[in-house]
């Protein structure tokens, strides 16, 4: 309990800072929501500071914010006319999020089950190909790997459709795209820790014993092995719903990731904030509830945090 | 307990045990991909057909900022609201003015007072429009707690920017209903591009019920009334808008389109693919990298585009304050290779500001009654460098040319910069910076050259004119002349279309023998657009594509 409340006032500093420092670096960056090419005559642009505040000392400007904030209003999109960033929020993160599962379960699993196979066929053509592969999904950057799948499939095969979001065969391009690079450091992160494992004398204990290779690698390697993996999980998270702008770009999935780069190109300061604030508290609560299962399944770790902390 | 234990019972060992064996993974792995693409076919094919039922799918490129006509100022919110509304007057496919909403107008003799008449037109729920609902919506657009960007576009109006500023009463402003069916309004000053302004978006009529019932009338379709020849049926934020014919509309014999889907794609090359795979009609944009490929194809169609690309000298700096090198500068570059072999959109060489597309006095095109203005001519463009005191490009200061980040901008500056170091041997660098930091910095005037670009706000070339009166907020380069000044006042204060050109053409003429601004080429639209469909309107400013007489065959 007394963890607990740590870690939530730990949250809520760290979402503060947050707050205040994109807000500063977001006021010092040349421009604003209302520039144009077009001058706008002095008048409409003062109605249209009045209407959104910006006319206000950035002090006020702040400490309205943090009140709001603290009520759950993010306020309204300076560009888009009578969107709330809440609105926003709650229309595009859902779909960022169902994208960014497939992908995650997709690159865990292919990831776990590449690697293990490349283990245990080390130096055989199965290593080889998979190790290829991995580098190969390591290395090219997503867009040009969308670019491509779109290419083949939706092109060149017909037989998924480019772009938009809605049925299942829409979700399968952007979740390759999207779980390539996962997959493939997960396969390699897998294979060395198999292999590692393998050597271990436990297992050859267990070799001895008689078992067959199959109950030895899934009883008794795979759950020491995963571990790195089990670690890796947390930041793929991150990697996954903050990375995947590009591919929604290119696929044209209404997600979150846009609004992220739009608000800054735009200036729309609330929905930079927004999309910022909310994107971290997320984090920080996911990292919060992996700690808190850490500590429901390994009674060390509960004692050791407590310490440290 | 592991997810791992559960994965390991007993059933499952011997399953797994048996591929492993026989090194089938794969096998399976791949059979999986090939069941998935396989039931994957049901989706694209069905996007084929729809052809035959009057419907069109078109790719405005971009979510729609907003769609509340009073509120809006993109090109693509307004191609959009194209569709669903009907101004006072509306352009046709030759861009002249045609009624709409209003069925007739008499201007008064001073050019001063207009008088509408409107038809029986109805709101897409079925209801009467009447003058009052223009009254409604122009002093709404006008409110100052409306914030409209573009609520400049009515200060031509008595009494319009004084109520927008605070300073003035909402009852003075000078729009009237003299009753259900007659709507007058009166200028500050003569206007003659009032007119077409009728037809531009900010001077929409909204529906009054709606609006004044709260906020959300114009993000909800089902709320959204217009009165343009299609309505509103949804729209999935960042994904499609769909309408269909508005049977309340008044001219909705000629309406042959049953449903027209506006797709908010901005993968312009995703959108090209979209377009190859027959899931889009039609698409406005066309990948910079496929223009030399699709040149010869009738689906790449080439519009003219009343707008100009130009660069921005800053005469407050030495040495672009002498009028010789500004001069040289233009002189020395080769638009036409430019126009040809960098950009491959059909776009013209600029030799003077105002492009193609206005309508002079006389009823022609005014660019066309002058021709250029100056000469690619590079003996005297080096003559006139030695004369600044560079001969030969010797001792001319570092300059660097600002543009904001994008692929053609960088091809232009490149081959200008060559044109230069080739031509003059004048030695300038580039930068790129983001689009606000560009901005910011052209307002600054912290720059020495500016790539620029600009699009008119109406059909008038005083839209170009009147930019660089001295101190003008969108002049940017620290020039002024009074003569120039004088001959804008003048265009601004009469009526007589003639003595308005002609000081115009005047004003023109002072610019470009000052040069200030450095024009490079007019713009083309480019788009992708199926052979099957039929009827565009393909407007040279401020909208991309008008749908009410389109069809596919």
């Amino acid at each position: 309990m007394r963890y607990f409340f740590r870690r939530s006032l730990t949250i809520a500093l760290a979402l503060w800072l947050v707050v205040t420092m994109t807000f500063t670096i977001m006021h010092l960056i040349p421009g604003g929501p209302f520039a144009s090419e077009k001058k706008l005559p002095d008048v409409i642009l003062r109605n249209l500071e009045q209407r959104y505040h910006l006319n206000d000392p950035l002090y006020r400007q702040y400490g309205d914010y943090l009140i709001n904030l603290m009520r759950g209003d993010l306020g309204p999109s300076f560009k888009y006319e009578n969107r709330t960033v809440n609105s926003i929020i709650a229309e595009s993160f859902p779909v960022s999020a169902a994208l960014g599962s497939l992908a995650i379960v997709l690159s865990l699993s292919a990831g776990i089950f590449a690697g293990t196979i490349a283990a245990l066929r080390q130096n055989r053509w199965q290593d080889y190909s998979i190790m290829a592969l991995a580098t190969l999904g390591f290395s090219v950057p997503s867009f040009v790997l969308a670019g491509l799948l779109m290419y083949i499939f939706a092109y060149k095969l017909q037989v998924l459709p480019s772009a938009l979001w809605g049925t299942w065969q829409q979700a399968v391009l952007p979740t390759l795209a999207l779980a390539a690079l996962p997959t493939a450091y997960i396969a390699r992160l897998m294979r060395s820790s198999m292999l590692e494992v393998l050597q271990q004398d436990y297992i050859r204990t267990a070799r001895a014993k008689g078992l067959s290779e199959m109950y030895i690698v899934l009883r008794h390697a795979l759950p020491n092995a995963i571990l790195p993996v089990v670690t890796y999980t947390g930041p793929l998270i991150a990697a996954i719903l903050t990375g995947s702008f590009v591919v929604e770009f290119i696929f044209a999935v209404p997600g979150l990731g846009r609004w992220f780069v739009l608000s800054i190109t735009n200036r729309d300061y609330t929905v930079i904030l927004g999309v910022t604030v909310f994107y971290s508290a997320f984090l920080m609560l996911l990292n919060f509830i992996v700690d808190l299962l850490y500590m429901a399944l390994d009674p060390r770790i509960k004692s050791l945090d407590l310490k440290e902390v | 307990m592991t997810i791992f234990h559960f994965f390991i019972n007993r059933k499952n060992e011997r399953y797994c045990l048996v591929l492993l064996r026989r090194n089938n993974l794969f096998l399976l792995l791949a059979s999986l991909i090939i069941v998935i693409l396989a039931s994957g076919c049901g989706g694209t094919k069905q996007a084929e057909k729809g052809t035959k039922d009057q419907l069109i799918r078109y790719n405005v490129c971009t979510e729609p900022e907003t769609l509340d006509p009073a509120k809006a100022t993109g090109v693509p919110d307004g191609t959009i609201m194209l569709q669903l509304f009907d101004g006072l007057t509306r352009y046709d496919e030759k861009q002249e003015i045609k009624p709409a909403i209003a069925e007739s107008w008499q201007v008064s003799a001073d050019g001063l007072t207009y008088t509408f008449k409107l038809r029986d037109a109805k709101w897409s729920n079925g209801e009467p429009i009447k003058a009052q609902d223009f009254v409604f919506s122009w002093l709404r657009a006008l409110a100052p707690e409306t914030a409209s960007e573009y609520a400049y576009q009515l200060f031509y109006v008595k009494g319009a920017e004084d109520y927008n500023s605070g300073s003035g009463k909402k009852e003075d402003v000078a729009i009237k209903a003299l009753d259900d069916k007659t709507l007058q309004v009166t200028l500050e000053k003569p206007a003659p591009q009032f007119l077409g302004l009728t037809a531009f978006y900010t001077l929409y009529p909204v529906y009054e019920k709606n609006v004044l019932a709260g906020d959300n009338w114009f993000t909800d379709p089902a709320k959204y009334i217009s009165n343009g020849p299609f309505k509103m049926v949804s729209w999935d934020h960042n994904q499609k808008i769909v309408l269909e014919k508005n049977l309340s509309y008044w001219d909705a014999a000629n309406v042959k389109l049953n449903k027209l889907e506006i797709y908010l794609i901005d993968a312009v090359d995703t959108g090209f693919n979209m377009f190859n795979t027959g899931q889009l009609d039609f698409q406005d944009e066309v990948p910079v990298q496929e223009i030399a490929a699709m040149k010869d194809k009738k689906e790449l169609q080439i519009a003219p585009d009343a707008s100009i690309y130009f660069y921005r000298f800053n005469v407050t700096r030495r040495p672009f304050d002498d009028v010789r090198v500004r001069k040289a500068l233009a002189m020395a570059i080769d638009r036409k290779q430019l126009v040809d072999n960098v950009l491959m959109a059909g776009e013209k060489p600029a030799l003077a500001f105002v492009p193609f597309g206005f309508k002079d006095a006389d009823g022609k095109d005014f660019r066309q009654n002058t021709g250029n203005l100056f000469d690619e001519n590079l003996a005297e463009a080096k003559k006139l460098l030695a004369e600044a005191g560079y001969p030969e490009g010797q001792g001319f200061p570092r300059a660097t040319i600002l543009f904001n980040t994008n692929e053609n901008h960088k091809k232009i500056a490149e081959a200008i910069q060559q044109m230069w170091k080739k031509n003059l041997g004048i030695e300038v660098s580039m930068q790129n910076t983001e689009w606000q930091v560009y901005l910011d910095r052209e307002k600054s005037s912290d720059y020495e050259i500016a790539r620029a670009g600009w699009s008119p706000d109406y059909l008038d070339p005083m839209s170009f004119i009147d930019m660089f009166v001295t101190k003008g907020g969108n002049n940017k380069t620290g020039w002024g002349n009074d003569e120039y000044d004088r001959l804008v006042a003048e265009a601004n204060s009469t009526s007589d279309q003639k003595a308005r050109m002609e000081a115009m053409h005047q004003a023109e003429k002072i610019l470009m023998d000052e040069m200030p601004v450095m024009p490079v080429y007019f713009y083309t639209n480019a788009s992708l657009i199926k052979e099957s469909v039929k009827n565009v309107i393909i407007p040279p400013f401020g909208f991309y594509a008008d749908f009410k007489y389109a069809y596919v065959e």
